[in-house]
């Protein structure tokens, strides 16, 4: 799922403090899994912002509300007379949910209250890791199931590098060497002789750097 | 002897001697002086000289420059050329520049992570891995070609090194991962500072097991401590280096004004073994922001005078 995390609140207060009215607007499902961006999570940070309106003696009408998914039409319809008569929308969404709410308000300015951090899993309730860059030609197959692009910080292809540790990356004693885990896995697969072949030069214009991405299904 | 290169080092190797290299870092500065005195204060007593590539991510004047200054001097640079701050177009641009000024060597690596430098909020690029540089330089000399398949009129002919770590983990797949740097077209190997030996005799013994060291010629890199707390700093600090407790301790139980004779004598010792270790091929003596140190190392290892080659 799409991991993101708050903004710090005083930078979201800078954003939002000229408006004299503003809806912040949750996005309920992969941002309310890690608590962050979900419905619950918009109408505490709507609290906050009135709290701090009154702090400051700044009046705005501030509201709160959210959908299921903010990248979505049909999520909309719900709300559609919230958003229409919002003069600001601060939305709780990934980056994919605030552009979203943009393209559909063309005259409604609409600012970000998250982060968007990452590809990642749900490890506990409270703690989320990231395992896909979408790079969009996945290796997973010959890599043991474990993700090179996204959790090698040199994202190497072809074995760790000198820099390996006791299991741990050179960049921090918090975080597993993925050539680690992959060379684990492959040594439980009895696939070890897979280590040696090279992995050929990838082809990165599937990945990012090759513009913005886009498929269509075929007569559908 | 047949040579594919005008590399000075590959011939030493060919001819059977024992190489030494030793390697230089180019200065936070636009002036050069600093990085060609360093240069000769080395050049009799190795066979090349690598020049490190923006080495723990500082930025420096660039590698390629810095060997262009030695090589205008006289000198056999070894181009040290990291994958995490160009990409492919770049990469092969500057082997083609390298070879343009008759640069003869070049040592393909990862590099630290940028977290390490002066710009830790930089982007990396890692289009390659230092596995398919070694691939990309083997191609275009060897093939005559570009990665995208294009011809290149006139070839740059390097004689193409990488670097292993023995000391790294997983321990198992070290000797594995030097097949596949062979396999990828290595042709040298400098590794990280040796400080535990028999660690480093053990990965050479699963070396020599599958015949590799007939394929690659291996430098063992060495390092001399220059205080105990170096040696500290390195066993606590830096990934992937092995700094034994027994080395510390040697080094504890000198006087403080004479830890840094000691630290040359711990190196030459350690060269004195791992000369008689099979499948040795030479030393690549790293002697950091030391370079006067280097001289003594190898008259006192027995590696002096160089050979000459024509």
């Amino acid at each position: 799922m799409i991991v993101g995390q708050q903004k710090p609140f005083d930078e979201i207060w800078e954003m939002v403090k000229g408006h004299k009215q503003l809806t912040v607007f949750g996005c309920n499902t992969c941002v309310a899994v890690c608590h962050q961006g979900g419905n619950k999570e918009a109408e505490i940070l709507a609290s906050l912002l009135r709290m701090r309106a009154t702090q400051e003696g700044v009046n705005i009408e501030i509201k709160n509300g959210g959908i299921e998914r903010q990248c979505e039409h049909p999520f909309f319809e719900s709300a559609k007379d919230l958003l229409g008569e919002s003069e600001a929308v601060l939305s709780m969404a990934c980056g994919i949910g605030v552009q979203f709410v943009a393209e559909k308000y063309m005259n409604t300015p609409v600012y970000p209250a998250l982060n968007t951090t990452f590809l990642g899993d749900v490890k506990t309730d409270w703690h989320f890791t990231e395992k896909c860059q979408a790079c969009g030609d996945c290796i997973l197959g010959v890599t043991g199931g474990v993700c090179p692009v996204s959790r090698c910080c040199k994202r190497l292809f072809n074995g760790p590098c000198g820099g390996s540790s006791k299991g741990k990356c050179e960049i921090s004693k918090e975080l597993d060497c993925a050539w680690q885990l992959v060379v684990d896995r492959l040594e439980a697969l009895g696939k070890m002789d897979d280590y040696e072949k090279i992995a050929p030069i990838k082809d990165w214009s599937k990945d990012r750097a090759g513009g913005p991405r886009s498929f269509k299904l075929e007569g559908f | 002897m047949e040579t594919k290169t005008n590399s000075k080092l590959e011939k030493i190797f060919k001819s059977g001697a024992m190489a030494v290299t030793s390697e230089c870092g180019p200065p936070r500065s636009s002036d050069p002086a600093h990085i060609i005195t360093k240069g000769h204060l080395i050049k009799n007593h190795v066979d090349a000289i690598n020049i490190t590539d923006n080495q723990t991510s500082v930025t420096r004047l660039c590698s390629l420059a810095a060997c262009i200054h030695l090589k205008l001097e006289g000198m056999e640079p070894v181009l040290q050329m990291v994958v995490r701050d160009r990409n492919r177009i770049a990469l092969q641009a500057d082997i083609l520049g390298a070879a343009s000024f008759g640069i003869n060597n070049v040592l393909c690596l990862s590099g630290d992570h940028q977290s390490f430098g002066d710009h830790p909020k930089a982007q990396n690029v890692f289009d390659l891995d230092s596995m398919q540089l070694v691939q990309t330089v083997r191609h275009m000399r060897d093939e005559g070609k570009f990665l995208s398949g294009d011809e290149i009129k006139k070839a740059p002919n390097l004689f193409v090194g990488a670097a292993a770590n023995p000391f790294a983990d997983p321990f198992k797949i070290r000797v594995p991962r030097l097949a596949k740097k062979i396999a990828a077209g290595a042709e040298f190997i400098q590794t990280q500072c040796v400080y535990n030996l028999d660690k480093f005799e053990l990965w050479m013994k699963g070396v020599v097991e599958r015949g590799l060291h007939e394929k690659v010629f291996i430098m063992p890199g060495i390092t001399p401590m220059r205080s105990v707390g170096m040696a500290k700093y390195m066993a606590r600090a830096v990934p992937g280096m092995d700094v034994p407790e027994e080395l510390i301790k040697r080094l504890s139980g000198v006087p403080k004004d004479k830890q840094a004779e000691e630290g040359v004598t711990i190196a030459v010792e350690a060269i004195q073994r791992l000369k008689e270790c099979k499948g040795v091929s030479g030393f690549h003596i790293m002697a950091i922001e030391w370079e006067e140190k280097v001289p003594e190392i190898v008259e006192r290892s027995g590696l002096y005078p160089r050979p000459v080659v024509g």
